[in-house]
């Protein structure tokens, strides 16, 4: 589904990708790790297609389409999904008003009518309930003043009502708290099926006790350094990132 | 074929701002330049009773003497007064019976006119004052409004058949004097619209009249009265659009309000004038004084959206006199391109327990400078007033100007004023973020601002809201990207 190849990118001249190569399939969920600085969030926008990132080299696909020329609303059109590490703020803009915007905003641009209300009001409640979201909380404006968990727990409220193919899930377990986390990582596992694919972006393992991945991934200085199955998480947890550096030194 | 009423607003179908068209129509138009002489050929034109003649007279005597003001923050070449025509009505002299007798082309400019009253047609029970070029053209709804006892018509009509209304309250709140620009509207104003609400009488329907300039190089200076007497209420909706222009084109226009004892007015205005080019050339002057007087338990509103004009110098206020009495002011001025606005509102506490609210949302993009001006002024007598000012500025880019200029004078110990003032930016995070959802730029923009200005865009009529928003999205279109 996602395929990247040999993938370089720079922000302001510096360079943070020097070469990923990843390929993501449909059904399967992967993790990407890595300590702080080495590139896991720059290669979460790159794919959503963020414009201030340069891409050099290499290329990404989804679905065998080159994504380069396309810009970021049109990625999302395609089915790609990001949930932000710090998701912004939109006052006056309230979290339902927002999701129906963007719902059809992609159905316009498959050509679709807009949703009807009794529908989508159907899609909020049936979401809002599986991720056991108070319905006061859809008509407070975008993020504004939401706590970090209530901010994690939109972003996959977001997702749930969008149903992406490829969802990205970046950082989402900072700020959240245990009950939180599990309730996140239940949503998150009742959406997976054989058709879309879900790249888990995280610092701890803590994430993939709940949402366990197919494989995982170790980014170190702009490239993937080392990866295994789920077991891998583990070694890293007992072993800290020291160990792949040293290595990747080696 | 005959119109009806419904099948002409049936034609008036919702237009983007593109109004750049200039209807041909035969105009009677007076030579260049204002003196004694061009005062009194307005006031015989108009076939008017000498004390308005005297009335403007004074006015234009004040004016000769008067400087323009330089203090708002806005930078343009001043008009050179003589250069003005001071009077243009169109040619067809006597007014319609029936919209079938007007001049198609006229009803052509109506048809593109449209914005407005397209979105009135879905909520049927408007009745427009339309204001062509300086002279009213067409009156409706007027029976219904009779039976009520309500009178609703251009200022002219109300100068010959209800001489005694509109002597006893002309220049009672904005007197000739108030100001160099008042000063000038009360000696050469042309016409405008007069209301009138009887005691106790609740308007049924929202009352709009709608302003346009269209001959080349005519000043346009409307003159508006609307008086709510004991215990009634009335909402009244003003929208103006105008044709593109190369030269900039002079508007000064007054409005007063007069809410009597338990009276309400409601008063909303979207203003959208021709805003000059991308490189900031032409575009409408708008230089209005706007100001209404509350009486003991009543009270005055004023909402506004602004998005056009090259300069906009505009201050709806309130002279809140009577004990108890209340006044508001919400308001979006959008700036774009070129585009200056000093806008804001005065509110005058003299009464006890007296009330007043300020929401100004001010949005600026391109190289737009965009100022809010607001003073708070409370009185030695005016106990236990209370005033909640909250201004917030959002811009776009990086050489747009938003600046605040609040003004607070309290001369009584007892007074609670309250003053909030924000400023932020669209960010490019934001609309990643709205993008990342499937939202394009334009579309997030619109959405970032709808959502900014939606405390004030809530206090309009809906039909007026729903022009607004578009009106929003329009005013800026291309501003980022």
């Amino acid at each position: 589904m996602l395929e990247i190849k040999d993938l370089h990118a720079s922000v302001e001249e510096k360079d943070i990708l020097k070469g990923i190569n990843l390929n993501v399939n449909a059904g399967e969920v992967h993790a990407i790790m890595g300590p702080n600085g080495s590139g896991k969030s720059t290669l979460a926008s790159v794919i959503a297609g963020k414009e201030e990132f340069e891409v050099e080299k290499g290329s990404i696909s989804l679905d065998g389409e080159d994504l380069e020329d396309l810009a970021p609303e049109e990625r999302a059109h395609k089915g790609i999904f990001l949930s932000f590490q710090y998701p912004v703020e939109i006052p006056g803009v309230s979290v339902t008003n927002f999701m129906k915007t963007a719902i059809n905003e992609s159905r316009k641009a498959k050509g679709l009518d807009d949703m009807p209300a009794n529908q989508m009001l159907k899609l909020i409640r049936e979401k809002s309930e599986m991720l056991e979201i108070d319905r006061k909380f859809l008509s407070r404006s975008l993020n504004e003043g939401f706590s970090g968990g209530e901010k994690k727990r939109n972003e996959i409220f977001q997702l749930a009502m969008l149903e992406p193919k490829l969802a990205i899930l970046d950082e989402t377990d900072s700020g959240l708290d245990i009950d939180a986390l599990r309730i996140v990582a239940n949503g998150v596992n009742k959406l997976r099926n054989k058709d879309n694919a879900i790249v888990v972006i995280t610092h701890y393992q803590r994430l993939l006790e709940y949402i366990v991945p197919d494989f995982v991934h170790v980014l170190y200085d702009g490239k993937i350094v080392k990866s295994g199955g789920k077991e891998l998480a583990l070694e890293l947890e007992e072993k800290g990132y020291d160990w792949v550096k040293q290595e990747a030194v080696v | 074929m005959a119109y009806t009423e419904e099948e002409l607003k049936k034609e008036l179908e919702t237009k983007e701002y593109e109004y750049g068209f200039y209807t041909d129509i035969d105009s009677e138009t007076f030579p260049k330049g204002l003196s004694e002489d061009i005062v009194i050929a307005i006031s015989q034109k108009k076939n008017e009773p000498e004390w308005m003649t005297e009335w403007r007279l004074e006015a234009y005597r004040v004016w000769k003497e008067m400087k323009e003001p330089d203090w708002p923050n806005v930078t343009y070449k001043k008009p050179d007064f003589q250069a003005i025509s001071y009077y243009s009505a169109p040619n067809k002299k006597p007014k319609y019976d029936s919209l079938d007798e007007v001049d198609p082309e006229l009803l052509d400019t109506f048809k593109k006119l449209g914005i407005s009253l397209d979105e009135q047609k879905k909520l049927a029970g408007v009745a427009v004052d339309i204001v062509m070029d300086s002279v009213s053209v067409a009156t409706t709804f007027k029976k219904t409004l009779a039976e009520k006892g309500i009178i609703f018509c251009s200022i002219s009509e109300a100068i010959q058949e209800h001489p005694e209304l509109v002597r006893k309250h002309i220049g009672s709140v904005v007197p000739q004097k108030d100001n160099f620009y008042a000063a000038l509207n009360s000696a050469v104003f042309s016409d405008g619209s007069f209301c009138y609400i009887p005691k106790g009488v609740r308007c049924p329907m929202e009352l709009s009249t709608y302003f346009r300039i269209n001959q080349a190089g005519t000043g346009q200076f409307e003159r508006t009265l609307v008086i709510a007497d004991e215990g009634s209420y009335v909402s009244y909706l003003e929208g103006c659009t105008a044709p593109s222009r190369d030269e900039n084109q002079l508007h000064a226009a007054v409005v007063e309000l007069i809410a009597l004892d338990d009276a309400e007015i409601k008063y909303s205005t979207v203003q959208n004038w021709f805003p000059g080019d991308k490189e900031g050339k032409g575009g409408v002057y708008n230089f209005v004084t706007k100001r209404g007087l509350c009486e003991k338990n009543a009270k005055i509103s004023w909402t506004q959206v602004e998005t056009g004009s090259a300069i906009t110098w505009k201050y709806p206020s309130c002279i809140l006199k009577g004990d108890n009495s209340i006044g508001e002011f919400y308001s979006i001025a959008v700036t774009n391109n070129f585009q200056q606005a000093d806008t804001g509102t005065k509110m005058i506490h003299l009464g006890k327990n007296t009330k007043s609210t300020i929401i100004s949302k001010g949005i600026s993009a391109g190289k737009s400078q965009n100022s809010y001006r607001g003073l708070v002024q409370v009185n030695s007598r005016a106990e236990n007033a209370r005033n909640f000012s909250q201004c917030d500025s959002l811009l776009m880019g990086n050489e747009c100007g938003a600046h605040t200029f609040p003004y607070i004078e309290a001369k009584n110990k007892s007074a609670q004023i309250e003053h909030e003032a924000t400023t932020s930016k669209i960010g490019e995070d934001q609309i990643f973020y709205c993008n990342q959802r499937g939202i394009d730029t334009e579309k997030a923009i619109a959405l970032i601002v709808n959502g900014f200005s939606k405390e004030v865009l809530n206090k309009l009529p809906m039909e007026f809201a729903v022009e607004a928003q578009k009106l929003l999205e329009i005013s800026l279109e291309g501003s980022v990207g």
